[in-house]
């Protein structure tokens, strides 16, 4: 499947999950795009963790101000009634159980919803920026990611790289399906038609429990 | 009392070994005079408090770029590599904390509590070598308090008695640092005469602030 068309089932399907009047944040890269896919008549407003709520599009070109970046220092605008505060407030919001979503990819995710996402020890030590408190205090959290690097597996039994957050995560939403981590493991409640039951078990070493009301994957 | 100095009288203040905070987002209302001026001077072997390492050539990337900084209090160096070099040869010292945990950190230094209490790191390493806490049924790490020597802020109008207002997202850490530090440089895009800031607009009041500069926005 081509890249783009992975990442935008992602994202629309991801942006489904919404209710009017959430206040969200997206995570850089693949969740940035969900923004794009809010459907109409449901009003969400964005949280940018570098200190405001009301984050709109890119400027026009000629249009950028230096003093308003998202949290990965691109260039955005503010919609009307947005509103900014210091990263205490920001991260008041965000731990405070104010924010309803967070939604960011992932190096991988287990069947108990632990997460990993901010280094791969001896190769690669990012940091964690905000991720650990978006995971621990956002009500829900939804993990938007490729179903597999590659080929090589990031749905585990068990993550064996760093945690970000243990048990924290509540769905996952891939090209190939919609898993929801249960106590008894993860769900899959909604699988891509293109896909068949084995072909998305095969690429997942979690062992997946198909729901009863299984339904296509809106793609 | 005169607040108002030239960047060269702010550098003077500036030690080698010194730890200093600098307020910005990936260099986003960072002080960009005070920061130059550091690197010109060399001013080096510093401890470094910012919530990121923002780009080799950007702001207080800088400082990284030019080996100033031996150790670093941060919540992200993936954006440059200059940091990850140096953190994996051992030139530099990284701790890294969440973002959330760390303006906690500062915020607490500033405000005379004994650190705060963070569910954020629980059942992670960031939770190794710490204090956890269990209040009402629930964990939590024990963060200490974070201060520093100076803060280098940067605010977009000052007035000469150091009221800061903030423009946009250039706001970020910047007022939590204003009171977690022993003495507070602003550099301001624009000074103002006491009284232009209306009170009910100042974010920073000037009792946190000890030296206004001009910067050249």
């Amino acid at each position: 499947m081509d890249n783009n068309r992975i990442k935008e089932i992602i994202a629309k399907r991801v942006a489904m999950e919404f209710k009017d009047g959430n206040l969200v944040n997206l995570g850089i890269g693949l969740p940035t795009l969900v923004a794009n896919y809010i459907p109409e008549g449901v009003e969400v407003t964005l949280q940018s963790e570098n200190g405001f709520i009301g984050m709109g599009p890119a400027p026009e070109p000629g249009k950028e101000d230096p003093d308003l970046v998202n949290a990965g220092a691109q260039y955005v605008t503010v919609n009307e009634g947005a509103a900014f505060f210091d990263s205490s407030i920001s991260f008041s919001i965000i731990r405070g159980g104010h924010l309803d979503f967070t939604v960011l990819g992932a190096l991988q995710v287990d069947e108990k919803g632990n997460l990993a996402n901010w280094m791969i020890p001896g190769k690669k030590v990012p940091g964690m920026g905000g991720a650990m408190d978006l995971v621990t205090g956002a009500k829900k959290v939804i993990v938007a990611m490729t179903h597999t690097a590659k080929g090589s597996i990031k749905i585990m039994k068990e993550c064996n790289l760093p945690l970000t957050a243990k048990g924290q995560v509540d769905l996952i939403v891939t090209e190939m399906g919609v898993m929801e981590v249960t106590p008894r493991g993860l769900l899959l409640k909604e699988k891509n038609p293109e896909f068949t039951l084995e072909e998305i078990q095969k690429q997942t070493e979690a062992r997946l429990i198909v729901s009863e009301n299984l339904k296509d994957m809106e793609i | 009392m005169n607040k108002l100095k030239t960047i060269q009288e702010a550098l003077d203040m500036i030690k080698p070994g010194m730890t200093i905070m600098v307020g910005g987002f990936l260099g986003v209302g960072s002080p960009e005079l005070l920061i130059d001026g550091i690197v010109q001077r060399g001013i080096g072997e510093l401890t470094l408090i910012a919530n990121d390492t923002s780009f080799p050539d950007v702001n207080y990337g800088k400082l990284i770029q030019n080996k100033l900084v031996k150790k670093v209090y941060t919540s992200h160096i993936g954006t440059n590599p200059e940091s990850g070099y140096q953190m994996h040869s051992g030139e530099m010292e990284v701790i890294l904390t969440p973002q959330g945990t760390l303006v906690e950190q500062i915020r607490s230094a500033g405000a005379g509590l004994g650190g705060v209490l963070t569910p954020t790191g629980i059942g992670t390493v960031v939770e190794e070598n710490k204090q956890k806490i269990e209040v009402d049924g629930k964990f939590y790490i024990v963060e200490k308090p974070l201060k520093a020597d100076i803060a280098l802020l940067r605010g977009a109008k000052v007035d000469k008695k150091g009221n800061v207002y903030y423009n946009l997202a250039a706001q970020n850490f910047n007022p939590i640092m204003a009171m977690a530090a022993d003495l507070v440089i602003v550099e301001a895009d624009e000074i103002v005469e006491v009284g232009q800031i209306n009170a009910n607009d100042v974010m920073t009041p000037h009792i946190f602030v000890d030296v206004v500069v001009k910067g050249d926005r």
